[in-house]
């Protein structure tokens, strides 16, 4: 069944008749960086005003592949239950290398965890969940449909903007701006600010079809990626199942493709029918794409700050686009919400350290994936063709085929938040199962400790405390001693042996840019 | 860089079987072969920084 577009409704804003007061912070971009922006600053108890020059979710399923780190901060956002729920958690993978299967694995679950390791969810579902969670705040956050901001001026104290709607233009001023308007960022264009990085020369067909039934072996969704398939010669194609039985083909084309005629659905549907034989199908959404790393080299300008697609940019091979804008989301919200509250200006400095740093490890990610499905060479083709072909024998070749490495949070150790050389300082939280429900659920947004054995802390200021119950899988991952201090984004900043009040105090102002 | 002598007395014979591994096949499965061999000598090596010295000593020497 294809999805229904319901289009959002427009309201007539005041500041058309009247002069608004000061928004604390305006969200410019209303797609899933900006939506969840909004829900993880009014958690936060900050309010925002959203402006979308739009009035419905994504046309088309763009982003399909919600990584396990994503579906966690999006249960804190109040939608990962609902996301599992609907989305397709897909348990073999099959790749081919011509006709022959190369090898299968079994992405079993993870026991102990609350989300699997990603699941398949249309781009529309995800905002559309998210504009309903935003209604869940009404007092907080303020949505916009139908406002086109189309000029701004930092002031240094504040930020005004333009806006245009159906009833013509007028003007608000907020505190915070944050950009997140997607790739074309035309605020990063109003800026002039440089996004340098590499565009690949390859097109690919990204197609959604709906099917009657499982074009795989099994009603079990799968994924399938073949390189050079008897279907499509010398390209590479990959096949894998989301909600409402739709199923997302993505073919390379080559880099001497015309996209125009490629969208077609003349040239489309004898693609389709190449790869799932004669099966009735029906086309649901299909787009041809150049991909292209970028990024800024900074996200903070001032009053300014960039989140999502309008900060970075990456091809798609590991889903890293939106699982990346969810992890900027994550890391600014506790932040700027501190600030807003008294915090120094200077923690956004940090937001900006480990966010661009994330960002450039996705970038890099993304182009290996990019240079392996594309070799630019014989002899890049040849030694990918060995790969293979070594493959089908040797599991450490197996490690060397790269169709897309999916989205890991990255560590952030060493960086300026961080106290300590704990191993396990900078990275982020694993779940464990808790007497009730998860310890991904425990967090809330706060500073809390997480105690691994009996010493007793003092009631602490602003700290949660939270003991971790003994296991054997608890205690293989955290060990069995001391306590981890874990930011509100679910990443662990120190580590203490014992208990001490004056270390821990040290360690919380140093994560909350005190000192530094 | 100067590469330690590891091969000792078995210099002729491992460079043979190298020559004899290459019987019978055309240029291009020989270039198959190679590509195959260097996979697969790298996994044995197993040490991403000693494999990158050993990739840029091999660029270093001008090629013809
Ligand atoms: C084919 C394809 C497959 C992908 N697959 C994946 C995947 O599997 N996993 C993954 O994580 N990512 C994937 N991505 C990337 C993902 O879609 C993006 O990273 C994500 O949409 C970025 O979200 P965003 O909110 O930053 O930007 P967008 O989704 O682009 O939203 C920006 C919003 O800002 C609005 N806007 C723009 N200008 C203005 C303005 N002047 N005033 C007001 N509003 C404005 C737009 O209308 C839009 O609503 C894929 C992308 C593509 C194209």
């Amino acid at each position: 069944m294809a999805y229904d577009y319901a289009p959002f409704p427009y309201v007539v804003p005041p500041g058309l008749t009247a002069t608004e007061p000061r928004h604390p912070v305006a969200i410019v971009g209303a797609g899933p960086i900006g939506l969840a922006m909004a829900i993880d600053l009014a958690g936060h108890g900050i309010k925002s005003v959203v402006l979308d020059d739009n009035n419905v979710v994504s046309v088309g399923s763009r982003a399909i592949c919600w990584a396990k780190r994503t579906l966690e901060i999006f249960d804190r956002l109040g939608v990962g239950d609902r996301m599992l729920a609907k989305g397709v958690t897909w348990k073999v993978g099959r790749l081919f290398h011509g006709s022959n299967e190369v090898y299968s694995f079994d992405l079993l679950p993870e026991d102990g965890h609350k989300y699997p390791a990603f699941i398949n969810l249309q781009q529309y579902y995800v905002e559309q969940y998210l504009v309903e969670r935003t209604r869940d705040f009404p007092d907080h956050i303020d949505l916009r449909f139908l406002n086109k901001v189309t000029d701004h001026r930092d002031h240094g104290d504040h930020v005004m903007l333009t806006i245009e709607t159906p009833d013509g233009p007028y003007t608000l001023e907020a505190g915070y701006y944050i950009a997140a308007e997607g790739a074309g960022s035309p605020t990063r264009n109003r800026m002039k600010l440089p996004f340098e990085g590499q565009t690949f020369e390859e097109h690919f067909l990204i197609v959604d079809v709906e099917l009657p039934h499982s074009p795989f072996s099994t009603e079990d969704p799968e994924r399938w990626f073949w390189f050079a398939p008897p279907f499509h010669p010398g390209q590479s194609a990959l096949l894998h199942k989301q909600p409402d039985n739709i199923y997302r083909i993505d073919l390379q084309l080559g880099p001497d493709t015309d996209p125009k005629t490629e969208a077609t659905e003349e040239k489309v549907i004898p693609r389709i029918k190449a790869i799932i034989g004669d099966m009735a199908f029906r086309l649901d959404w299909m787009s041809v794409y150049k991909f292209r790393c970028a990024k800024l080299d900074r996200f903070v300008h001032g009053r300014v700050l960039f989140v999502g697609d309008s900060a970075h940019v990456v091809s798609p091979f590991g889903a890293r686009g939106g699982n990346g804008g969810i992890q900027d989301v994550d890391n600014l919200g506790w932040k700027l919400a501190a600030v807003l509250n008294g915090a120094p200006a200077t923690l956004l400095d940090s937001y900006d350290e480990e966010r661009t740093h994330g960002s450039a490890e996705n970038i890099l990610n993304s182009a290996r994936a990019t240079n392996f499905m594309t070799p630019k060479s014989e002899i890049e083709t040849l030694f990918r063709n060995e790969t293979l072909i070594l493959a089908g024998k040797h599991p450490f070749a197996r490690k060397l085929i790269n169709s897309g490495r999916l989205s890991q949070p990255c560590s952030l150790a060493g960086m300026a938040l961080q106290s300590g050389d704990h191993p396990m300082v900078g990275q982020s939280l694993t779940d464990m199962p808790m007497e009730t429900g998860w310890l991904i659920e425990r967090i809330k947004g706060q500073f809390t400790l997480l105690t691994l054995d009996d010493s007793v802390w003092p009631d602490l200021d602003d700290i949660r405390i939270v003991p971790l119950p003994k296991s054997d899988q608890s205690a293989a991952h955290y060990g069995s001693k001391g306590a981890f201090l874990i930011r509100p984004d679910d990443h662990i900043c120190a580590y203490f042996n014992a208990p001490d009040t004056g270390a821990l105090a040290a360690a919380l102002a140093r994560a909350t840019g005190r000192n530094q | 860089m100067i590469l330690e002598d590891k091969l000792g007395t078995e210099s002729d014979a491992v460079y043979t079987m190298l020559m004899n591994v290459h019987d019978g096949l055309s240029l291009e499965a020989s270039h198959a072969l190679n590509a195959r061999l260097i996979l697969i000598l790298m996994n044995e090596i197993g040490d991403a920084e000693k494999i990158t010295a050993l990739l840029e000593e091999a660029r270093s020497i001008p090629l013809g």
